[in-house]
């Protein structure tokens, strides 16, 4: 039976049916609801809650967690996310699993608590150290923030690397009715990698460390590195498709603003525009494969995300090669579908200027 | 059909309450429904206000620029939020507080001392689902039973509070009938 949630807390719920039994993390606001459920109901169900000291702190104690093969997972927003980096980079670097959440709110620095796109860079291009990438869901409605809680977790085991779910003020703070998935009990011991203490086949115990600090299998790094993340990139991409079969204009959108641009789409198609819809799902990896069909068709992209400059767009422009690409940036506020329409209108009358 | 909601007034009124019980209330009833509080400054004192939508089909944007019905606890969310009501709509306030709003031709405007008829009742804190009775008895979205379930399902934690509520919504139903 549907159930009336708030984003935050459906998503916390959703990670406890996930048989996520570790959380360490500390409030800010737009995510504090998350914390706040846990703390309430997670050692209720035979998990562990830690408000930590820090952030750092609370993504530190999910490496401890994840290396012993518990479902941990920690979540932040804003300042508190990029305090985060470093502990994503020592996630990638020990290929460990976790979720980390950000509940994106606005602006540089301390910026403002209202809801916002700004850490797309942030979270698809490396925002720690070293170069590697991370598998980065992007929900759109409170349903998608339980559906993608969920699989979160199950990419981050079936991949080693830890998963970033990118919600927003807006998703966290709202409520829809939403369909909860059944229960799963996670077993912490099935997987051979974890720190178990000794056993006969590991006589003085198991390490977990980085792999080329103490392995000094520097010829086998790269290559490890390059397959693993090709693998990943071929095989995660998720997207969905809105209107795509005749569309000259096509939308790119993800998270709260692909719901403004559903609703531009549709009074487009009431004028008899041939406009559709990219809505990626995975930002990392980006859906090249939807790109790649409509590169053929379309005449131009017009993305739309709620920061100040543009920062998918850039992506865009790379997948959407040989296509004009423009850009609404919405800024503080959220899109508005009439100027979106005007948008579209100076792209079919060529007054609208391309960014790429 | 799609009807779009705004509930505002002081924080601690219980406006957003308001606002999720009627949210709550379409869910139960297998309604597609948004709700979304405003959030940023607000503090006890100050105005809050939060938005619904409810619809049959999926509901693309949260967010909502024309207001079918105004539920209003305050004069500065009247202020606010009356230039987006939409010809023909229906404007509910607390006449207990808003003691001077101005004519509204056009929109259907329902006066209902909500503040006062929950002080008689010796249930002051009843004021925010006087309101929401009274947007039930100046609609037909749902009947007062499906109103009812709503709450009580909200509630289900809290019994004690049962007749208290339910007080408070028929006094704030009646009284919207009567206008």
């Amino acid at each position: 039976m549907k159930k009336l949630m708030k984003g935050n807390n459906a998503l916390a719920e959703a990670a406890i049916l996930a048989g996520c039994r570790f959380f360490a993390g500390y409030p800010i606001t737009p995510q504090t609801e998350i914390l706040e459920y846990l703390a309430k109901n997670l050692p209720e169900r035979g998990g562990h809650f830690v408000q930590t000291e820090s952030e750092l702190a609370g993504i530190n104690m999910i490496v401890g967690a994840a290396a012993t093969g518990f479902r941990a997972m920690t979540s932040s927003a804003g300042p508190g996310f990029s305090l985060k980096q470093e502990g994503i980079s020592y996630l990638c670097s020990m290929e460990l699993p976790a979720v980390i959440v950000d509940v994106m709110r606005y602006g540089i620095g301390l910026g403002n608590i209202v809801l916002g796109q700004g850490d797309y860079f942030q979270a698809v291009k490396g925002g720690g150290h070293g170069g590697y990438k991370v598998p980065v869901y992007a929900p759109s409605s409170v349903q998608e923030n339980v559906d993608y809680i969920t699989l979160a977790f199950d990419t981050a085991e079936a991949y080693r690397t830890p998963v970033l779910l990118l919600s927003d003020g807006a998703i966290g703070q709202m409520a829809e009715s939403v369909e909860l998935p059944e229960a799963k009990e996670h077993d912490p011991d099935k997987y051979d990698w974890t720190l178990k203490g000794r056993d006969a086949a590991h006589p003085t115990g198991r390490k977990m460390t980085d792999r080329i600090y103490y392995d000094f299998k520097y010829n086998e790094y790269d290559p490890h590195i390059r397959e693993r993340y090709g693998k990943m990139e071929e095989e995660l991409q998720k997207w969905e498709e809105i209107e795509l079969a005749d569309a000259e204009v096509i939308l790119v959108s993800y998270g709260i603003s692909s719901r403004v641009c559903k609703e531009a789409v549709k009074l487009a198609r009431r004028k008899g525009w041939k406009v559709g819809m990219i809505r990626p799902i995975t930002l990392w990896p980006f859906p090249k494969k939807a790109f790649e069909k409509t590169n053929q068709t379309a005449k131009a992209y017009l993305s739309v995300e709620m920061n100040a400059c543009g920062q998918m767009v850039e992506d865009v422009a790379l997948y959407g090669r040989g296509v004009s690409v423009y850009s609404y940036p919405s800024g503080r506020v959220i899109a508005d579908p009439e100027v979106i329409l005007q948008k579209i209108a100076g792209i079919f009358d060529g007054t609208e200027k391309e960014v790429f | 059909m799609l009807q779009q909601f705004i509930f505002a007034g002081f924080g601690g009124q219980g406006i957003l309450t308001a606002g999720l019980l009627l949210a709550n209330t379409a869910s139960v009833h297998g309604k597609e429904v948004i709700w979304m509080p405003s959030y940023g400054s607000e503090m006890r004192g100050g105005t809050a206000n939060c938005s619904v939508k409810i619809d049959d089909e999926m509901i693309s944007s949260p967010f909502i620029k024309k207001i079918d019905y105004l539920v209003v606890m305050n004069k500065p969310s009247l202020d606010k939020f009356l230039p987006q009501v939409k010809e023909g709509g229906t404007v509910i306030m607390d006449s207990s507080i808003i003691t001077d709003a101005p004519e509204m031709p056009g929109l259907h405007r329902v006066c209902v001392p909500a503040n006062e008829i929950c002080e008689k009742l010796k249930n002051a804190r009843g004021a925010n689902i006087c309101m929401l009775g009274a947007l039930a008895g100046s609609s037909d979205l749902f009947t007062k039973e499906e109103y009812e379930a709503g709450i009580n399902d909200y509630f289900a934690g809290k019994p004690q509070f049962h007749e208290g509520n339910m007080a408070a919504f028929e006094e704030g139903y009646q009284c919207a009938k009567g206008e």
